[in-house]
């Protein structure tokens, strides 16, 4: 179709070099830095002995789980807002980071496993679900902005303070530090171990939500004109749940809560291939991607003497620039549903 | 009747929360009939477009063709019925072409960037019909309510479904628009399909309808040609009113004139 529209092949293969320049930079990065070229050598197993281990052990699953992570954290943040037809819509909006933080905690501090283990992401996975389900149901068919961002609010609260009570009654106060730390949010010292914890996890999350990016645009005509152009409204509502919850809830166990790129990322995509939801998978996917490995580029070049945690410092950017999308639409916000 | 049905409803009954709200619904058409349901506001009639474009379950049997539509995959019904809601809200600024390229979803082309040829054409044709090929490129969001309405009926058109459920679809259109939509859906009808257009508008109805059906609470009140559904006895019933009557170039006018 000829239209103004950047070209889509143009776009997405744009984000991806963008992703690799990043995902390059970001295994050079570091208390030693490697050029760019002293990197890819290091990468394919040229280059001296120490490049290799910083680069491909220390640093690479890093790099891998940013990509991983960015990339389906806004793969479901435009999923979510593809389903519920609101530009609002996050997986930290919908409580799904916060409650997954909450079943691992309670998983941990109940000393039901480590932080490496496979319960982890399953329990993650289940909180999530819970949390996007019970949102997905208060939403409903058709509701307003303002029941879904206070039952996100409720949601999110509760989530908060579930996580509370359970750090507050772990039997071990070392345990409950260590916890509170791991939920600021951050991909520091990984191996792969979580890696493999997660990626599995997120890989199938990812593929059942891009699956379905073609009904979220027969779904901009409402539920019922959705429907009766063959699309299962129900079985896309699950599918997003369980994509976004699978996909998020691994996310989740292996670097505690980051939000907020699943806000910022399809918006960043919009204004290059416009509001239809389904054009903005990828691309956001893409997006998201490139945005937190930039992030924890960044936290290793904040000068401070203790790291900043990368979950913080998406929140710090993330909550201005959600306040900036409410102040921009506050008037149509007012107004119910769109 | 001689010609045979192509659309036979039997027994239609919808429950809502156990609330029985369209009651045993039995009727047929043959193709090429445009059928105008009215009734006063919460008689049934979005209900009764709901249940045959099988957005809610149903007793009874619907035949297309003489084949039970229940038999019918998601899909194939969706190729069959095509549904224009009451409400027009189109939630993304999506482009005017892309709006009505979704008509083309049941068929497979479910992505407007890739349209095989034959759906294109499809679209095509139903822009061309509607006069929406203008801003064909524009976020539907940016376009006046007389050209969005156009573009969903066009959407609408795009399926090329031989059984078109339009619900109120002149309401919110300035006269001319309203006359134009009526011609591009009898345009439908005359191609072969039955066509059904919920409204409120008898004058409408009276003029441009094969059948009128009329509903009150749930069930089917009158059911025949213009003259015979509209008949005085039945607007004084069913709505409570009386008409002026009159024709004009061999079409009937009826205009709600008194409260009854």
């Amino acid at each position: 179709m000829k239209s103004s529209r950047v070209g889509d092949g143009t776009l997405l293969a744009a984000l991806g070099a963008l992703v690799v320049v990043l995902f390059v930079l970001s295994l050079g990065t570091g208390p030693v830095r490697l050029a760019p070229g002293t990197v890819v050598e290091a990468l394919f197993g040229q280059g001296g002995e120490a490049q290799r281990v910083i680069v491909q052990e220390i640093r690479l699953p890093r790099a891998i789980l940013a990509v991983a992570i960015g990339g389906i954290l806004g793969l479901s943040g435009a999923a979510l807002q593809g389903l519920v037809r609101n530009p609002l819509a996050s997986p930290s909006l919908f409580g799904a980071p916060q409650s997954a933080a909450f079943a691992a905690v309670l998983t941990l501090s109940l000393g039901l496993a480590d932080l490496r283990s496979f319960v982890l992401p399953l329990a993650a996975i289940g909180g999530a679900f819970a949390s996007v389900f019970g949102l997905v149901a208060i939403a409903g068919k058709n509701a307003s902005h303002l029941v879904i961002i206070l039952a996100g609010l409720a949601i999110s609260s509760l989530a908060g303070a579930a996580t509370a009570l359970a750090m507050n009654l772990a039997p071990n106060p070392f345990a409950a530090l260590e916890i509170a730390f791991w939920l600021l949010g951050s991909i520091d010292d990984r191996s792969f171990r979580h890696v493999v914890l997660a990626l599995p996890f997120i890989v199938v999350g990812a593929a059942l939500l891009v699956s379905r990016r073609h009904a979220f645009r027969a779904l901009t005509l409402g539920e019922d004109a959705a429907r009766s152009l063959g699309v299962d409204v129900g079985r896309l509502r699950l599918a997003v749940i369980a994509g976004v919850a699978v996909g998020v809830g691994a996310a989740v166990a292996v670097s505690g809560t980051i939000g907020f790129i699943g806000l910022v990322a399809p918006h960043l995509v919009r204004s290059l291939v416009g509001y239809d939801p389904g054009r903005v998978m990828v691309p956001s996917a893409l997006a998201g991607a490139a945005l937190l490995t930039a992030a924890d580029i960044a936290v290793r070049l904040i000068p401070s003497t203790t790291d900043v945690k990368v979950g913080v410092l998406t929140a710090i950017i993330g909550v201005p620039f959600f306040l900036h999308l409410i102040i921009r639409d506050r008037r149509t916000l007012a107004g119910g549903p769109s | 009747m001689s010609v045979p049905a192509f659309l036979s409803i039997e027994g239609l009954a919808v429950r809502l929360g156990g609330r029985v709200v369209l009651h045993d619904v039995t009727m047929e058409f043959p193709r090429g009939r445009m059928v105008a349901l009215v009734g006063p506001n919460g008689a049934g009639k979005t209900t009764l477009l709901r249940a045959l474009a099988g957005l809610l379950s149903a007793d009874g049997i619907i035949r297309l063709d003489g084949k039970a539509v229940s038999t019918l995959t998601v899909r194939e019904r969706a190729i069959h019925f095509a549904y224009l809601p009451q409400d027009q809200s189109v939630h993304w600024p999506l482009p005017a072409r892309d709006v009505v390229a979704l008509g083309r979803y049941p068929h497979g082309a479910v992505d407007p960037a890739h349209l095989p040829s034959r759906d294109g054409e499809a679209v095509e044709r139903a822009m061309v019909a509607t006069d929406v090929v203008a801003f064909a490129g524009r976020p539907i969001c940016d376009l006046s309510g007389g050209e969005r309405g156009r573009v969903l009926l066009a959407r609408v058109l795009a399926v090329e479904a031989p059984v078109i459920l339009a619900d109120e679809p002149t309401a919110s259109l300035d006269p001319r628009h309203q006359l134009e939509v009526i011609r591009l859906l009898r345009a439908a009808a005359a191609a072969g399909g039955v066509i059904f257009v919920a409204t409120h508008d008898l004058g409408l109805a009276a003029r441009f309808a094969d059948t009128v059906v009329v509903l009150d609470g749930g069930r089917v009140a009158a059911h025949g040609p213009p003259g015979m559904a509209l008949a005085p006895q039945v607007l004084a019933d069913v709505f409570r009113v009386g008409a002026f009557r009159t024709d004009h170039g061999g079409e009937p006018v009826i205009v709600p004139w008194t409260v009854v």
